[in-house]
């Protein structure tokens, strides 16, 4: 029992990594029906410039704390504008444009700044200190779950509440839902659509920052390469729980990340991946809209 | 109107150099603790995103325009490419040269070349097979590679275990790699778009991370090496008469594959894919089976992959699972997309322009695969429906005075 419960919050955990960057997968696939390929580069540049804050501030010989909260804030800006800049470039000059180019745009932008960070740093795994400290009161159930997982799973709690808030309740989130619905009556109700997707494209950046600078001190090691696999994986859960809704994208993620921790800990750590990949395949072919997605009926 | 510009463009510039600022000037040391500030980089970032986005500017105003000229006129502007593609006068003698081209090719140029060429147009056959999917019926496939894969592995383990030579296996990988096709066709067949994408993309990955989990059936990550080339009634040959001889070979399959999908286009099952890729609801109207017509298009688009999987095994003598990831589906769909979707004369160029470009940019050393994501996001850009766009069949109606 003790194993299984091990399993669960380690899959838990994982879950809520998956979930910080399948919200900006699906947020912006919510309103302009792209898949952002380059995402999980944003969440690398992310990781990266928290390593690079980290170690400029390291040696000035700063206090830990202080020191992660300055490399999150500094990497969530820099996700930010990377995200706005990309949509800028990539994206807005294609609205119009038949889906699929957008999609390969998305590819070269994913080419481009994985490229980029591997020409400008390096192409080795850099170590990425853990910065999370041990809290004391947390001793006691060390063997069950660390402080770092802790620190994970409150901050991807927090982020989810602060985002669910904000789309239910605030004026831009009135906004993204009104243009997600239908993008020309949005515009023609005097919504700002071009205001609104350069949010969401920060918003889902910076969710993506935090994401990484989690998982990287987590994990304790970042290259160029590791955005493509997150958010490959990210891009699945965002799926599985049904694209274009935040609950789904979370869902799916907690799924996602249970389904892979069951299976490596019970039967093999070989096949973890397919055993995901047949589990996403098994749920579109019972659900083909995602687990919370609508299947909406399609008027003629 | 100057002044302005340049405002922008130093705006623009700021924002780069902003932008680029902790990546770009900081390089951190870990090992030795040191932290190198390199400034000059800052200034070519400064000084080249300025011109860049002065002539971004001026090129985005450009293609603004010449959307606006198109919906005043109502007609749509026949772009260079099509206008060339449909008078007699230039294609013929372009046909008669690029044959020529194609037939000397061997002899006029080197070895190394020579394998450029089969590589790039053992991408036209991807290119057209995916094609079909992608371009003609409009089903977004991601996992294309893995009947690639398939194709590749049904002779290297068909060849080793049972001794198959090249020329039968020719035929029976793409049978396999179409009974592929049609087993991810099934389960796919309520799936729309995204959703379609997404599960094609974990079926291409299933087939990789099988391959290279499953030693004992697929010698897992290490590959199958020594796969023999293929044979001519026997005669033996040296490395370069057989490389000589795979490059016509590929010549042969790819007039081979042209000439099919052509003519599939015309075809009763070709028309219903584009139907099928317009208006599903309105195609199922008309009369036309979905499932089937879904299924035929997974089925023959996978067989090209088929025949290209075993020709690669072929050629390179050596396969692993690396050579059929995601980024390998990516590639290939790029070629579709870049090219021309629906386009066969555009899938053929732009398989040789994805393959040569890269190929031929090595002088840029390691900027090449940065260069090439530009490159990707311009064209797509300025050029959205790919380098040779289709034409859709119009019918028009004149009256008669």
């Amino acid at each position: 029992m003790e194993y299984f419960f091990e399993l669960f919050l380690g899959g838990l955990t994982r879950g809520s990594i998956y979930a910080l960057i399948a919200l900006g997968y699906t947020m912006v696939y919510g309103i302009v029906q792209l898949i952002n390929f380059a995402h999980g580069e944003i969440y690398m540049i992310g990781a990266f410039t928290a390593l690079i804050v980290i170690s400029v501030l390291t040696m000035l010989g700063w206090n830990q704390i202080a020191i992660l909260l300055i490399a999150a804030g500094v990497a969530v800006v820099y996700s930010s504008a990377y995200g706005y800049t990309m949509e800028k470039i990539a994206y807005k000059p294609l609205r119009k444009a038949p889906r699929l180019s957008a999609l390969i745009s998305a590819i070269g932008m994913s080419l481009f700044l994985q490229n980029y960070v591997l020409l400008a740093q390096t192409s080795d795994f850099m170590p990425f200190p853990g910065l999370i400290p041990d809290f004391e009161f947390m001793e006691p159930y060390a063997h069950i779950i660390g402080s770092p997982e802790l620190v994970i799973l409150i901050t991807t709690a927090i982020v989810m509440v602060l985002l669910t808030i904000m789309i239910k309740f605030s004026k831009i989130g009135k906004a993204m839902r009104a243009t997600a619905q239908d993008r020309d009556m949005a515009m023609l109700v005097g919504v700002n659509v071009n205001w609104v997707i350069s949010v969401t494209f920060i918003i889902g950046s910076a969710t993506a920052a935090i994401g990484g600078v989690l998982i990287a001190s987590h994990i304790g090691q970042v290259n160029f390469y590791i955005g493509f696999i997150a958010g490959i994986k990210a891009f699945v859960a965002a799926v599985l729980g049904g694209i274009g809704s935040i609950p789904g994208a979370v869902l799916g993620s907690l799924v996602l990340g249970w389904t892979e921790s069951f299976f490596t800990g019970y039967i093999s750590s070989d096949y973890e991946d397919v055993f995901a990949f047949i589990f996403l395949v098994l749920i579109l072919i019972f659900r083909p809209a995602g687990i919370l997605g609508r299947s909406t009926a399609e008027k003629v | 109107m100057l002044v302005n510009e340049l405002k922008k463009s130093l705006f623009v510039s700021l924002w780069f150099m902003f932008l680029t600022f902790p990546i770009m000037v900081i390089q951190v040391n870990t090992v030795e603790n040191i932290i190198q500030w390199r400034w000059a980089n800052l200034f070519f970032v400064g000084v080249g995103s300025f011109v860049l986005s002065a002539l971004w500017r001026y090129l985005i105003r450009r293609k603004e325009q010449g959307i606006q000229e198109t919906e005043v006129d109502g007609v749509a502007r026949v772009t260079l490419s099509q206008r060339l593609l449909n008078n007699r006068r230039f294609t013929i003698p372009a046909l008669f040269v690029v044959s020529i081209l194609a037939l000397a090719f061997p002899f006029v140029f080197s070895l190394y070349q020579t394998n450029i060429m089969i590589t790039a147009m053992i991408y036209v056959l991807l290119g057209l097979g995916l094609n079909i999917v992608v371009g003609v019926a409009g089903l977004l496939d991601l996992g294309y590679a893995a009947f690639y894969c398939v194709g590749a592995y049904s002779y290297a383990l068909l060849n080793y275990h049972f001794g198959f030579g090249f020329w039968s296996v020719l035929g029976i990988g793409a049978g396999l790699a179409a009974l592929f096709g049609i087993i991810l066709g099934f389960p796919v067949l309520r799936l729309r778009g995204d959703y379609l994408a997404i599960v094609t993309l974990g079926f291409g990955e299933i087939i990789r991370l099988i391959m290279e989990n499953w030693n004992a059936f697929s010698f897992g990550p290490s590959g199958i090496a020594n796969i023999p080339r293929p044979g001519f009634f026997g005669v033996e040959m040296n490395i370069e008469q057989v490389t000589i001889y795979v490059y016509f070979l590929m010549i042969g399959m790819s007039l081979f594959t042209i000439f099919v999908v052509n003519r599939l286009q015309d075809s009763r099952i070709g028309r219903a894919w584009i139907a099928l890729r317009e208006d599903e609801v309105a195609c199922q109207a008309m009369g036309i089976d979905k499932r089937k017509t879904k299924l035929m298009a997974f089925a023959l688009g996978a067989t090209w992959a088929g025949f290209a999987g075993v020709i690669f095994a072929a050629k390179t003598t050596f396969i692993n699972p690396a050579s059929f990831t995601l980024w390998e589906s990516i590639n290939i769909l790029c070629v579709v997309v870049l090219g021309g979707m629906g386009s066969i004369v555009g899938v053929i160029v732009g398989a040789f322009v994805l393959i040569l470009l890269p190929e031929y940019l090595r002088f840029l050393s390691e900027y090449r695969i940065l260069a090439f994501g530009a490159v990707l996001v311009v064209m797509m850009v300025f050029r959205p429906g790919g380098i040779v766009e289709t034409v859709r069949r119009t019918y028009q109606y004149k009256e008669t005075a």
